[in-house]
């Protein structure tokens, strides 16, 4: 008997002496069955700390977390901020088997140029979506938010999100973010004026909700968001516009005084698996930034129209612009909403 | 009739009781300083602190904060300064629907609270009932409630066009008569209660007797009631007003957020990486000396009128 349970928990620990992992993530953003298999596979034990926020992630690392955490979760933004503070490991590609699944779109990001510090998890794009029964038209144009047709005007609703209505916003101007010319800011301060007429609300906690309700017939949304509209009966389409949408990106980091270095890096390496990045996109229902995945996706996301960008049409990241071009964003931001 | 009873001896001297004093205070002294003035003193300092990038301060005193709040340098702060008007405008606006919503919870919680006041003494406590019950709920969501009942297809147009009062729907939502509905609703309870205590204690012996002087029911009310009930009446503007100046619910959710008020202009310093917190902080200090300043004009008014 004795001998039995001996003989049990040696199963069900499988080689403790391959040490731990210690992740710090968003809550409920990975499936427990896909840690599960990673410690079956490797042996490694994972214990992961959640947070709400990028903010919030950044505050406890400084505050001396640093070191206790091996991966964490950044959005793009943050992977800038996090290398600019030095708090991130460097690792080589050769360190990672399958780095070579990581899809080429997603190699050279602006935030980690050759991604020497992180690896995609999720993305998902920001653009609008349009109520259907009220406007049968175009709507490839960003246009769609900043000179409305005449069946939209006074029924959109704007995300409250200063990063995302600037970086649309200049995207339609066709001005660059982070743009210091001054002409250029005069210029976006008063398109936005002049678009925020047609403007019902800003929102973003209630973007779905009022594409749902009917309040808003067309709305800035996230894709995610606007799946959901549309799985709740409202005849909404995704809008993917020529100009160009937003797009933002989960990445995992590789923590600097990282104490399990080597796991963290076997960890990063599993979930460049397509196997494995489908079934994190199969749970989380973004989109996964790995090669081969999309074969091991659910019927319902891999033809949903939101996370199937068409061919050709470009994505941005929102750039973080350094403290004094930001002051004038700040600037125009506060103009809009005062 | 019998003689009042003896008041009992309390067996203790003056001495004994400041021997105690300080032990029995200590705790609320305790609460007080770490929950209330702790606070204040931070944002205090916070306001003349400098701003980091991205969230967060420098330990660097400035009056940075306040002069963005005071002063326009143009959208890209080189130019003269000039006086800014878009905070002030914020506060006027703010001012403006708080004194509004205080009004409007004056008009009809003062009725309500005379109409419990003067019912049998058994029944009030179940008009008072009635009167808190709604608010038990989370103002959160008796706003966003309230948003339901108000938009396009909601119940309220659909029954006002179903009696046949109007052929389209009101587009009620989203403007600042939303907000003005929403901060009235929010707060009536806060009108009603004191009201009604200073009510329940008025003489209406008092009433009899001025009409047996021959004052009508409207000099009655203006020269013998409001005086007495005023404590009452001032206490429950406070409570409306102070709040109502701060909320940033009812500007959000049924004022689609299109334009700031103070509080959601301070709310949104402390969002995110593009928020200023010392900003923010100098904006609830110049709102909390507004407040004070009001406060203290209703305190010297009180005083004056007792003397």
């Amino acid at each position: 008997m004795k001998r039995l349970l001996a003989l049990t928990t040696l199963l069900a620990t499988p080689a403790f002496a391959e040490g731990e992992l210690k992740v710090y993530h968003w809550f409920e953003y990975i499936p427990q069955e896909l840690v599960d298999k990673f410690t079956a596979e490797t042996g490694i034990k994972v214990t992961i700390d959640t947070y709400d926020s990028n903010e919030a992630m950044l505050a406890s690392l400084k505050a001396g977390k640093l070191g206790q955490y091996d991966v964490a979760v950044p959005g793009d933004y943050m992977v800038e901020i996090m290398r600019g503070e030095g708090i991130l490991g460097e690792f080589a590609p050769e360190e990672m088997p399958n780095f070579a699944n990581i899809d080429p779109q997603w190699l050279d990001v602006p935030f980690d140029p050759g991604r020497k510090h992180s690896i995609p998890y999720q993305w998902g794009s920001t653009a609008y979506a349009v109520n259907r029964d009220v406007y049968k038209g175009d709507i490839g144009s960003l246009s769609i938010i900043f000179d409305p047709p005449e069946e939209l005007k006074g029924r959109i609703n704007v995300l409250d999100s200063q990063g995302e209505v600037l970086a649309l916003a200049s995207l339609y101007m066709g001005i660059p973010q982070c743009s210091s010319d001054r002409a250029q800011l005069k210029a976006l301060n008063d398109m936005l004026l002049a678009a925020k007429e047609n403007w019902a609300s800003f929102g973003s906690d209630i973007a779905k909700d009022v594409l749902v309700s009917g309040d808003a017939a067309a709305g800035m949304i996230y894709n995610g968001f606007a799946a959901k509209a549309r799985a709740e009966g409202a005849n909404v389409e995704y809008g993917f516009p020529k100009e160009g949408y937003v797009v933002w990106m989960d990445n995992v980091v590789l923590l600097k005084d990282a104490p399990n270095r080597d796991n963290a890096l076997k960890f990063m390496n599993f979930l460049l698996d397509p196997q494995n990045a489908a079934a994190v996109t199969n749970y989380a229902a973004y989109s996964p930034g790995v090669l081969g995945a999309t074969e091991f996706l659910d019927a319902a996301i891999k033809d949903s129209p939101e996370n199937n960008t068409p061919a050709g049409q470009k994505g941005e990241f929102i750039q973080a612009c350094d403290a004094e071009t930001q002051a004038m964003y700040d600037a125009i931001w506060t103009n809009l909403k005062k | 009739m019998a003689g009042a009873a003896p008041i009992p001896e309390t067996g203790g001297s003056d001495a004994t009781y400041a021997r105690l004093r300080r032990p029995l205070l200590a705790p609320t002294w305790a609460v007080i300083g770490t929950f209330l003035l702790l606070p204040v003193l931070l944002m205090v300092v916070y306001s003349f602190l400098t701003k980091e990038f991205r969230g967060g301060v420098i330990w660097d005193f400035t009056l940075a904060a306040y002069d963005q709040f005071f002063f326009d340098r143009g959208l890209f702060g080189d130019e003269p300064a000039r006086i800014e008007w878009t905070y002030i405008m914020i506060f006027w606006r703010s001012i403006w629907q708080a004194g509004l919503a205080t009004l409007f919870c004056l008009l009809i919680g003062f009725p309500t609270a005379w109409f419990i006041a003067t019912r049998p003494e058994t029944s009030r406590p179940v008009w008072l009932f009635l009167i808190t019950i709604p608010y038990w709920v989370n103002l959160l969501i008796r706003t966003v409630s309230l948003r339901f009942i108000l938009r396009d297809q909601g119940p309220m147009n659909d029954a006002l066009i179903g009696m046949g009062l109007i052929d389209q729907p009101l587009a009620l939502l989203n403007t600042n008569l939303a907000v003005q509905l929403g901060l009235f609703y929010s707060y009536l309870p806060f009108m009603v209660l004191p009201i009604y205590a200073a009510v329940e204690r008025y003489n209406f012996a008092l009433s009899e007797a001025a009409a047996d002087l021959g004052a009508n029911r409207w000099r009655t009310l203006v020269e013998v009631v409001l005086p007495v009930v005023r404590p009452g009446i001032v206490a429950g503007c406070i409570l409306v007003f102070v709040p109502a100046l701060g909320a940033f619910l009812a500007p959000d959710l049924l004022g689609g957020a299109k334009t700031f008020m103070i509080g959601s202009l301070i709310d949104e310093q402390f969002r995110g990486s593009q928020g200023n917190w010392p900003f923010g902080a100098a904006v609830s200090v110049i709102l909390m000396t507004l407040v004070l300043i009001v406060l203290m004009i209703q305190a010297r008014a009180a005083t004056r009128a007792e003397r």
